[in-house]
């Protein structure tokens, strides 16, 4: 069985911006995630984190942004899970129609995509450990689906 | 017939297991087949035909079965219409044979054999058609009674499924010696390979039809090139999976069963792969086909290569007297076969004026008898064979001889399996010599980049012959893996040496001029009962096209999709069209190959996860607290919370009257919550709202209205200023996603040079609305900031603290009270919830739910997106005419709203109704119909009730209705015209019911 | 299922990840434009067979909306492209008169 479990102290906190005249800031490569800070679109970064430095951390990129930017906590608008395991490239393969074999998806990588019937960005933090965040509306769904997905009856080995 | 004293290369024969059929024991081997172990039983009758509910037997060794279908299991793990040719034996488990009543050997469905003659092709055509009231009586009921094969499960099914998505650089169908070959070639060169076989084992019929390859028997041959398959990294092997489909771009579809039969596991049954593939190899191998003469239905009479495909792999065979009937040299493997395992061979009739190849040539030496231009006039015998009538083949059917026997193996050569090839658009040429449909490499199904996707290997491409075939495979596995962008090492294929075989003769009707009598007994579609005299009539009535024939006969219509019966099906058709086979051409292929189920097709879409429920941040408390829930759009909320003693209808009562005269509260959380920030945005919002958004003061709110670019309302909500360049856009509570991908496409797609970013911060905040003559106080109770009438004005928001939550506070009403909405953030909505439960104990809060909300803002005559709008319905129908901008130059909306259509006093507009008689609701879209007709002949009917309601508050039904000049029409009095003759009678009525003046929320 | 990739994050998914929004490149007729413009503007579409350019969302990816050239018989997809453009880009042009001389253009 892989492990489902539901991360609440995770801070987030969403960036819109002109990557180009970003300062102060490392911008990750495409599909990356590095230190904490996530590449969701060639304009949107994801700032990772803990729940209880949101507002140090918002207070802190106001500062050091200018000009024409968005930043908002979504820190309780977007649920994270973390799913470990030696199989969990497969219980992911089971909803998301992204190829998540060891060559085209390594640590460090991220996703935005599909699982089951929701929309979610996945990342992996080792070779055997995913995040996942999904909206908050649909935690329990995705819960639901990790768990199922992921039961020792339905273990399967293809990767 | 038990087992053979030899063979049976699938099954352990040291271990047997029971299993049922028909609720007798039939005892089993572990690797044996359903089919196999019935064999091995003796049992030779599997079914009846579904339409004559003649006696079928076994057929074929594999897919391609028409006949031996079962219903597996029983109670809720009962399936019908299992394959049992493809169904591994499982001990203890229970199969039962399908289309008959009361029993298998005595089913009184025989009776339309008799009647065979009323039942020609196209007879439900042609029969059903009067008197008219016997469809409904008579032929519909009787007709339901029969329809189907297997009985249809009456339980929910307990098992689960799955789906799995998988990519690969090369994905090969078959696991026989090509595709095996094939994925060894590809994985060689560095692709990643995945090896799909439908079947539990791999190999193919190189497992009984042994050839040499580079000095190994097949068999040996085949483990060895498994075990180095096995031993690469970048290669996967799945058995049991049948690829059903090949889609554009290289997307496939196959069935795993993952187990046959799950009782008391937790694991899924069938697993749907989903896979894209950048190259297809289809190794997909052949099928032989049935020869078409009188009773070749009659059990015992099977398929040549099946008869030794069981006693090679299962170690059985159908009797103990076979007659071979065949076209060509390959059906001689079977007499050489059965000879050597001890099974009389009468004869073997061959339809070529000679048979003089290395097989024929090794029969004749083994002593077997072999006819030449000989031919079946007829197969006697009811549910057994007893004995065979041989003719001429190029005669009418004299009798020469009648050879008594138990069983018959016929052989009318072999078709490529072309069905995936197929699916997606592969085009075929017909083979003359081979007389069969092969694919043309030179016409594949393309792909995104423009090139063929699809490759065809070994016996699959129309290369019977093992040489060929195995040396085609070698080269479609290196140009699968050089298009996907490896390099193959250069090396010898291995080379296959199987015995010469000599041209077979194309035999669509045995023999060549058998009389109707003999026609109309000789089957082309074992399942449907479609026989060759059956599409000869379909020719003579004018069905000339293959598709039209296949329809009108259900000809190939089966469950097995004419993998039979399709080629000898279409060559009868030819020959009474008197015209060339590829002229008449070929059915379309289409998925699945064979039967997947729908249970897969669902995957984990059931039972909890059968569709996402998004749920507030207060969604607990709800349930436990009454809620009775009700879909809005992918949200649940409470329709009202139901206390004990209580309907339905008296919660919402109470809730409505408790908010009107206290104070209540509604979980708003799920409106949409949109951002948008930066210099144009207040720019930009105009461009998106029908409103002046860009003169909007900051902390103030203002209604909004959004239209389609024809001028069409689609969603409204409340915007709030927060500071110059960013605003807060509530949406509907299904249009969130909706809104928020408008705006990104109009900025990123028309006006990308506006300054202006977007978020959807819906789920950020939990929304609580506390509404009611004593809202203010309970919010002043639980401390914090001040929400005064002076602080916070009407259409004002405020951000601070209320019992130490941050909120953002707005003042603003959909219900026509003293009324707050407080955004907090999610996490501590529920901590709001409670406090604000607490503080409001004293002035007798109670939550409510939608319904509520929605009689409040009836009565206020407020809209509601998706109730009053349609699609066709503007701001100007509405009477929001002050809520469309007539200063901005420019609008989504504003060229539709200047059309003269929308301006015409004869549109349907808003207004509101109160029936006659103060109880009376009126039904929702109830018609208001005037004297006369429209220009259709039709009643007239001038418009149509949009939101009604029983209000608790005026103690009368209530409703807003969409009517033709409506505007004009204050006082009159229109007729609604109910089911079973009642009429409502309701007057014309401003729509705002309640408060006209609006001094309830101006407090 | 069509595959497509997106030109803004570089993803190649399927057609389940994506949103279709109709043919590219329509010039907005608004306010003051003449009622033949307006309603061609709304209502005429090409939906060829063969070339055509499309816009699609990367609806569960970047959310970024782009061009798509495919041809709609064969499902050939000539490229993806940027959405802030009024026209296909010469490359995507070059390419489809490459492959389709037979084509009139864009118009």
């Amino acid at each position: 069985m892989s492990d489902v479990t539901r991360i609440t102290d995770q801070g987030m906190i969403t960036l819109r911006a002109d990557f180009t005249s970003l300062k102060g800031i490392t911008v990750p490569e495409t599909r990356k995630i590095r230190d904490g800070i996530a590449w969701m679109s060639p304009d949107e970064l994801l700032v990772l984190v803990p729940k209880s430095d949101v507002s140090a951390k918002l207070a802190e990129l106001e500062k050091a942004l200018n000009g024409h930017y968005l930043l908002a906590d979504v820190s309780d608008a977007r649920a994270v899970f973390s799913l470990t395991g030696d199989w969990a490239r497969e219980v992911l393969a089971k909803g998301a129609p992204v190829d998540l074999s060891p060559d085209a998806f390594k640590p460090g990588d991220l996703r935005r995509t599909r699982i089951g019937q929701v929309a979610a960005a996945i990342w992996m933090v080792d070779d055997r450990t995913f995040h996942i965040v999904c909206f908050t509306s649909v935690a329990d769904y995705l819960e639901e689906w990790l768990r199922h997905a992921s039961r020792s009856a339905a273990k399967l080995t293809y990767f | 017939m038990k087992r053979l004293p030899t063979g049976g290369r699938l099954i352990d024969r040291t271990t047997t297991f029971d299993m049922i059929f028909n609720s007798r024991r039939i005892t089993a081997h572990p690797g044996d087949t359903v089919a196999a172990a019935l064999m091995a039983n003796g049992e030779r009758m599997v079914g009846r035909s579904f339409k004559y509910h003649r006696p079928r037997g076994i057929v074929a060794s594999g897919a391609e079965e028409p006949n031996a279908l079962m219903n597996m299991g029983e109670g809720e793990w009962l399936e019908p219409n299992q394959r049992s040719t493809v169904t591994p034996v499982v001990k203890g488990q229970s199969f039962e044979s399908q289309n008959h009543w009361p029993s298998l050997e005595f089913d009184v469905g025989v009776i339309n054999a008799k009647l065979s003659r009323f039942f020609p092709a196209g007879f439900y055509y042609k029969t059903f058609m009067r008197p008219r009231w016997a469809w409904k009586h008579l032929f519909e009921p009787v007709i339901r009674q029969s329809a189907g094969l297997g009985k249809a499960p009456d339980q929910p099914d307990p098992d689960s499924y799955e789906q799995f998505y998988a990519y690969t650089d090369v994905l090969i169908v078959g696991g026989g010696i090509a595709g095996l070959h094939a994925a060894l070639e590809a994985g060689r060169a560095g692709a990643k390979v995945l090896l799909l076989e439908q079947n539990p084992n791999l190999g193919g019929r190189a497992l009984v039809d042994v050839v040499d390859i580079d000095g190994k028997p097949s068999p040996d041959w085949i483990a060895a090139t498994i075990a180095a398959l096995e031993d690469m990294p970048n290669v996967t092997i799945r058995t049991a999976t049948m690829a059903a489909g090949v889609f554009d771009h290289g997307y496939v579809t196959a069935q795993e069963q993952v187990a046959t039969y799950t009782q008391g596991s937790d694991a899924p049954r069938h697993r749907l792969w989903r896979i894209r593939a950048t190259r297809i190899i289809t190794a997909t191998g052949a099928i032989e086909r049935p020869l078409t003469f009188a009773g070749n239905d009659i059990p015992g009479v099977m398929l040549a290569a099946a008869v030794r495909d069981y006693a090679e792999l299962y170690a059985t065979a159908p009797g103990e007297r076979t007659i071979i009937v065949t076209n060509n040299d390959d059906a001689y493997r079977t007499a050489l076969t059965l000879h050597s395992a001890g099974i009389a061979v009468p004869v073997v009739l061959d339809a070529r004026p000679e048979a003089t190849g290395t097989l024929p040539e090794q029969a004749r030496a083994a002593g077997i008898r072999i006819e030449t231009n000989a031919a079946i006039a007829k197969v006697h015998g009811k549910r057994k064979v007893t004995s065979v009538d041989i003719c001429d083949h190029t005669g009418a059917g004299d009798v020469r001889e009648t050879i008594p026997c138990d069983s018959v193996a016929m052989s009318g050569g072999w078709s490529p399996v072309v069905h995936l090839w197929s699916h997606c658009g592969g085009k075929l040429n017909w083979d003359e010599a081979n007389a069969m449909f092969a694919p043309d490499p030179k016409r594949p199904p393309t792909g995104d980049d423009g090139e063929g996707f699809v490759i065809p290997a070994g016996s699959a491409t129309g290369d019977l012959h093992a040489t060929q075939a195995l040396a085609n495979a070698a080269e479609a596995g290196r140009q699968a893996a050089i298009e996907a962008g490896f390099t193959p090492s250069v090396g010898a294929a291995p080379l296959a040496t199987a015995p010469t075989e000599y041209p077979m003769l194309p035999v669509w009707m045995m023999p060549i001029n058998a009389p109707y009598k003999l026609r109309s007994k000789a089957f082309l579609d074992f399942q449907n009962d479609v026989k060759a005299s059956d599409v000869a009539l379909a020719a003579r009535e004018g069905f000339t096209s293959v598709e039209h024939t296949k329809r009108y006969t259900t000809l190939g219509m089966a469950t097995d999709q004419g993998k039979l019966s399709n080629i000898n099906g279409l060559a009868i058709l030819a020959e009474s069209l008197n015209t060339p086979i590829p002229q008449v051409g070929t059915t379309t292929f289409r998925p699945p190959y064979t039967p997947i189920s729908l249970a897969a097709i669902a995957g984990d879409a059931r039972g909890p996860l059968f569709k996402p429920t998004r749920k507030t941040a207060m969604d607990a408390w709800h349930d436990a607290n009454g809620a009775d829930w009700e879909p809005v759009a992918d949200w649940r909320r409470p329709y009202t919370y139901v206390r004990d003693g209580e309907t339905k209808r008296d919660a919402v009562h109470r809730e409505i009257l408790n908010t009107r005269n206290h104070v209540g509260m509604l979980d708003a959380s799920t409106l949409g919550k949109i951002l948008v920030k930066g210099p144009d945005a207040g720019k930009f919002l105009d461009l998106i709202y029908t409103n002046m958004m860009s003169s909007l003061a900051v902390g103030k709110c203002r209604y909004g209205l959004m239209c389609s670019e024809n001028g069409f309302l689609f969603d409204d909500g409340v915007v709030a200023r927060l500071s110059e360049d960013s605003f807060l856009c509530h949406t509907t509570s299904g249009g969130s996603d909706r809104v928020h991908a408008w705006m990104e496409e109009w900025l990123q797609t028309e006006w990308w040079d506006l300054q202006v970013y977007t978020a959807n911060l819906t789920e950020q905040y939990a929304q609580i609305a506390v509404v009611g003559p004593d809202a203010r106080n309970v919010l002043e109770s639980m401390g914090g900031m001040n929400v005064s009438r002076e602080a916070l004005p009407f259409m004002t928001f405020a951000e601070g603290e209320l019992a130490g939550i941050p909120a953002r506070a707005y003042r603003i009403s959909f219900s026509g009270e003293l009324s707050y909405e407080i955004a907090v953030p999610a996490s501590r909505g529920q901590e709001f919830w409670d406090a604000a439960l607490a503080a409001g104990a004293a002035h007798s809060i109670m939550p409510y739910g939608t319904e509520a909300l929605h009689v409040m803002r009836a009565e206020k005559g407020f809209i509601m997106i998706g109730d009053e709008t349609d699609g066709t319905v503007t701001p100007l129908d509405l009477n929001l005419g002050w809520a469309v901008s007539k200063k901005k130059e420019d609008f989504i909306g504003k060229r539709a709203l200047e059309r003269e259509f929308f301006h015409r006093t004869d549109r349907k507009q808003l207004v509101g109704l109160m029936p006659e008689n103060p109880d009376d609701v009126l039904p929702d879209g109830a018609h208001a119909v005037e004297p006369g007709t429209n220009i259709y002949g039709q009643k007239n009917m001038i418009g149509h009730v949009t939101s009604t309601y029983y209000s608790p508050t005026l103690k009368h039904g209530i409703a807003m209705a969409l009517i033709k000049g409506g505007a004009q029409r204050l006082g009159e009095t229109l007729s609604f015209p109910l089911e079973g003759g009642k009429v409502i009678k309701a007057k014309i009525v401003d729509p705002v019911f309640y408060d006209k003046e609006g001094a309830r929320q101006n407090v | 299922m069509l595959k497509l990739t997106c030109p803004y994050c570089g993803v190649t998914g399927e057609e389940t990840e994506f949103h279709a929004g109709g043919e590219a490149h329509l010039k907005r007729f608004g306010p003051g434009s003449g009622d033949e413009d307006f309603t061609n503007y709304l209502f005429s579409r090409k939906n060829p067979r063969g070339v055509h350019f499309e816009r699609w969302r990367h609806q569960y990816g970047c959310g970024k909306w782009f061009h798509a050239a495919r041809d709609t018989g064969t499902l050939e997809v000539f490229g993806t492209y940027t959405a802030q453009t009024g026209e296909p880009p010469a490359d995507i042009v070059a390419k489809i008169k490459a492959k389709r001389p037979e084509w009139e253009g864009f118009a």
